[in-house]
């Protein structure tokens, strides 16, 4: 199983626990773990179901750069994090 | 007592007071930016729209005057078609910012518009449970000439729904001219006649699908007469924007972002005139508001009460708005800044200095 995570300062907004999911492709893991939250998947993905610009996404710590497609593979075991990318002003 | 939304880059304040008697009563979104506010007359609804940087724009609702906020849904596009005349659309199909909110009909509450940028116009049967973009605008083919204009792409500012007839609403976007309906959205017409972009060649000067004009208003009362403040000077139609005429730039500057009008006396307006696109801040660091009581004819300068040395505050187009009583203005700036004015600009009363930058304001009904 992979353990899809979401860092606090998504989870202040619709809370998510850690969740398992079944191995797959990033798009189906992620869909597969904001099942859980449904309201949370509009604070992840934009519109055309792409990860948002300031939303970064690592898998076993590697930052995913694939926003639009996101086509890679995770596997059994693999940890993902969801968490905002940057600060401001 | 009057109740005054502000709408900040660190969240929404909710402002209480009457003459120079003001107080900030309460904070919502603590951090959050907020880029709109509407305070619903039909059912006394509030709506908050924030634009999260990282997480997108989300929507608030409250129905208790704010003691309580509720998320309700945010303007989405729909899936942006692989193949067709918009496959090739360079505009990202992801609403990054609600700029507008209206009543869509005033017998039907919890009907509403959203004018968003990219400059997409929703509509919501629901009180904002759920958003429907106008496709007939959307997919206009001269949309794609729309320009961004000083932001990354087109934005829908000014919504307008004629009270005689709801189906006849007028929208305004920078860089998209005015667009106009008479059927509910089901087919839309320019609607820009007179406006000149001074800036672009001249064969393009007139063109009225790339004007720039910053905010429009109408009066409520007789709305065939609406106000532009345009990004090269303060427009008026008298025909229901058929047809616009320029007028005479006021001393300091006719260059500005924010309008507001009289919702009974046509004649009656406001403006916040900045030095010019390139310096966007007033006037020899003097802060004024021009007004004018004869549509346009001529304007009375005033800045009793506004810091007159070193000022350096702009008004973005949704931060001025004038009460309900017809008398009491509000304006608030760019650098944190909240005046007052009971008397429909003569003098001012200076709330706050403090506040983060405020996007929009709205007055409670």
């Amino acid at each position: 199983m992979v353990t899809v995570e979401f860092a606090s300062s998504l989870r202040r907004h619709v809370d998510c626990p850690a969740q398992q999911v079944a191995p797959g492709s990033l798009r189906d893991v992620l869909r597969a773990a904001l099942q859980a939250a449904p309201a949370l998947s509009h604070y992840v993905l934009d519109d055309q179901g792409c990860v948002r610009k300031h939303v970064a996404v690592f898998v076993n710590r590697g930052l995913v750069h694939d926003r639009q497609r996101q086509a890679q593979q995770v596997h059994d075991g693999d940890q993902v994090l969801v968490a905002q990318a940057l600060t401001g002003g | 007592m009057h109740t005054l939304l502000v709408a900040s880059r660190k969240g929404l304040f909710v402002v209480q007071g009457r003459g120079t008697q003001w107080q900030i009563k309460s904070h919502h979104f603590a951090g959050d930016p907020v880029t709109q506010v509407l305070a619903d007359p039909r059912d006394g609804a509030w709506y908050a729209a924030l634009r999260m940087g990282h997480f997108g724009v989300k929507m608030r609702k409250s129905t208790d005057q704010g003691a309580h906020w509720a998320e309700v849904a945010s303007p989405a596009f729909p899936a942006k078609p692989a193949s067709g005349p918009l496959a090739a659309d360079p505009t990202p199909w992801s609403v990054d910012m609600v700029w507008s909110l209206t009543p869509a009909d005033p017998q039907r509450p919890g009907s509403l518009w959203a004018g968003c940028m990219p400059a997409g116009l929703f509509h919501s049967d629901d009180g904002g449970q759920h958003w429907t973009l106008n496709r007939p605008l959307w997919e206009e083919p001269r949309r794609l000439e729309w320009m961004g204009g000083g932001n990354d792409h087109p934005g829908m500012h000014s919504v307008l729904v004629d009270p005689r007839d709801p189906r006849h609403v007028r929208v305004a976007i920078s860089c998209g001219g005015v667009w106009a309906t008479r059927d509910g959205g089901q087919t839309w017409a320019l609607s820009a006649h007179g406006m000149r972009a001074d800036y672009l060649p001249a064969e393009s000067v007139d063109d009225e699908n790339t004007q720039d004009p910053h905010r429009m208003v109408q009066c409520a009362a007789h709305p065939d007469v609406l106000w532009v403040q345009h990004h090269c000077g303060i427009y008026r139609s008298v025909d229901g924007a058929a047809h616009w005429d320029a007028l005479a730039a006021p001393l300091p500057s006719g260059f500005g972002f924010a309008v507001a009008c009289d919702p009974v006396d046509p004649q009656r307006a406001w403006f916040v005139p900045a030095q010019a696109d390139i310096q966007r801040y007033p006037v020899d660091g003097r802060m004024v508001v021009n007004r004018t009581t004869d549509g346009g004819a001529t304007f009375q300068t005033c800045s009793e009460g506004l810091p007159q040395r070193d000022a350096y505050h702009l008004v973005y187009r949704h931060a001025l708005e004038l009460a309900p009583d017809r008398q009491t203005l509000a304006m608030a700036s760019t650098t944190g800044g909240l005046w007052i004015s009971p008397d429909g600009a003569q003098h001012w009363h200076c709330v706050s200095r403090d506040l983060p930058p405020v996007a929009a304001i709205g007055w409670v009904p």
